[in-house]
């Protein structure tokens, strides 16, 4: 193309694609349904969380207080701040051998990162996220928690070979 | 004349008498000045802070966000509140800046845009001063401005801001051309510098709608100039955040820092007044040619809502540019002016002295 065809197109180019740039802010100008924003305070009565959002660690009870969580102290060593501490105690089960059980499962929530090592590398499935986001507290000490529900007691799973279920996110979110 | 009910001059002339009748010509003149200046002030701070808001609430809604809406109802009163935040807040001191430079610095910025003001005609009979230069006196006086800027940047004794007021030195100098030629394009048609003058020559229509092609392509080329003489996105290269952190203003805190803040806002104002009046008739009501009960009906909305309907529009296109286009680089935007806006601009000054020689243009 010779140079002055060559600057006619460029400025008959640069023209049309600002338009289009043009175009979608000036459909969002006009459209301001399209706001995804949200005003937190106001809507808080019928705030819905995404199932992804790391809100806080909890330990997943069933309807019969029943988790999962054998107290393998994985969690533990995984967690990169030292959030979480495994207090374990030993009962006799029905055969009449010594087993291990989880005593306290304690969470630092003022030192998590939410970084989600321990959900992912729980081998039972135990751990999850829930959408409780709201952690401001008056005293330091209310930070610190004990994941598992006084009288609770872990869920035996039948025998079956191990598949990688789905995490149980979803099952129990409010701890 | 049609527009003897919205006449302004009535209220001056009233106010001139009751004066000149109560006290001597001498006191009645400070009077006089010191009301005019109390005016221009209070309109000056409320316009400055309603634009920044302004500039929130469009990028707000443009990125899909609500933007300011806790202070007041829909956040009214957040600039104001912001005022009061920098009024309160301590000006820091730089060691081993030029510390005389550095104070006035923000003064001279927030004069040149003060005295653009003055000869801004809000509507009809409504003028600080009616300039028989008054395009060419706009141009100074906004061209002043950078002086300031210059100061800021090389008193701070800092990098960031010394390479923020040397782009922006080149970009005004550089920009000045480009606005100047498509100022030139109105000044050819209507005959005159005086913007009085040429807001009665757009009595039968606006000159974008009567100089046809050419007066396009100028009043294009005024927005995307004095886009970049104001310093704005997207060629606010003097205060490039990512790059800058401030630009020529990183030094200065406090109630200094809020004089750049609304001086910046204001020379949009002043800028975008200038192109409501000189291409868009100003505060001058929509007359189509001979229509003579379509004019009529539109002389009954007053000249005042005229002329901020008119600018409020071109502040929302310089906004909207802001807030869709990506930034230039200093390259770029050198070869911009230099290699298409001057060209372009030259050219149709040709173009428009050709046509109002052949008289080939709506009269």
């Amino acid at each position: 193309m010779n140079p002055v065809a060559q600057y006619f197109s460029d400025i008959f180019h640069a023209v049309g694609s600002l338009w289009k740039g043009l175009r979608v802010t000036g459909y969002y100008f006009v459209h301001p349904r399209q706001i995804v924003t949200q005003k937190y305070p106001e809507n808080r009565k019928h705030l819905e969380m995404f199932d992804r959002f790391k809100g806080e660690l909890i330990l997943v009870h069933d309807e019969n207080n029943q988790h999962r969580c054998n107290g393998c102290g994985i969690c533990q060593i995984n967690c990169p701040n030292g959030s979480i501490e495994i207090i374990t105690d030993s009962v006799t089960n029905e055969d009449g051998k010594p087993e291990r059980i989880i005593d306290k499962h304690i969470y630092h929530l003022s030192m998590c990162t939410f970084c989600g090592l321990c959900v992912k590398n729980c081998p039972s499935t135990a751990l999850a996220f829930s959408q409780q986001f709201e952690h401001a507290v008056y005293d330091r000490s209310k930070l610190t928690k004990v994941l598992n529900q006084p009288g609770s007691s872990i869920r035996k799973e039948p025998k079956t070979p191990k598949v990688h279920a789905e995490p149980m996110s979803k099952s129990n979110p409010d701890n | 004349m049609p527009f003897n009910i919205y006449d302004f001059s009535v209220t001056t002339k009233a106010v001139d008498e009751y004066f000149k009748a109560h006290m001597s010509p001498t006191w009645a003149f400070v009077m006089e000045l010191l009301i005019v200046g109390l005016v221009f002030l209070i309109v000056y701070a409320i316009i400055g802070l309603y634009l920044v808001l302004a500039e929130r609430k469009v990028c707000a809604i443009m990125q899909n966000r609500y933007g300011p809406n806790r202070v007041g109802k829909w956040g009214l009163v957040q600039t104001i509140a912001d005022l009061i935040k920098l009024l309160m807040k301590e000006l820091i001191p730089v060691r081993k800046s030029d510390k005389f430079l550095f104070n006035v610095a923000p003064y001279i910025v927030i004069i040149a845009s003060f005295m653009a003001i003055a000869a801004i005609p809000f509507a009809k009979g409504l003028q600080g001063v009616d300039f028989n230069i008054g395009v060419f006196y706009m141009m100074a006086v906004s061209s002043i401005g950078v002086i300031g800027t210059l100061l800021a940047g090389w008193s701070s004794n800092s990098k960031y801001s010394l390479i923020g007021a040397m782009r922006s030195g080149a970009q005004v100098v550089s920009y000045e051309l480009s606005v100047g030629l498509a100022l030139l394009a109105v000044v050819i048609f209507s005959g005159s510098m005086q913007l009085s003058t040429i807001i009665e020559s757009q009595a039968n229509g606006w000159w974008i709608f009567k100089g046809h092609l050419p007066a396009i392509i100028a009043f294009v080329m005024f927005l995307i100039a004095s886009t970049a003489e104001i310093n704005r996105g997207p060629f606010d290269l003097a205060e490039a955040e990512s790059e800058l952190t401030a630009g020529f203003h990183t030094e200065y805190s406090g109630i200094k820092f809020a004089f750049f803040f609304l001086a910046e806002y204001m020379n949009m104002f002043i800028v975008a007044s200038l192109a409501a009046t000189v291409f868009l008739g100003g505060w001058m009501p929509l007359h189509i040619g001979s229509l003579e009960s379509f004019n009529r009906i539109m002389d009954f909305v007053p000249p005042i809502f005229w002329f901020f309907g008119k600018t409020i529009f071109v502040i929302y296109l310089i906004m909207w540019f802001k807030w869709t286009f990506p930034r230039l680089r200093i390259d770029q935007l050198l070869t911009l002016e230099w290699k298409y806006l001057l060209p372009i601009n030259l050219l149709n000054i040709l173009l428009i002295a050709f046509l109002v020689l052949m008289g080939w243009y709506f009269k």
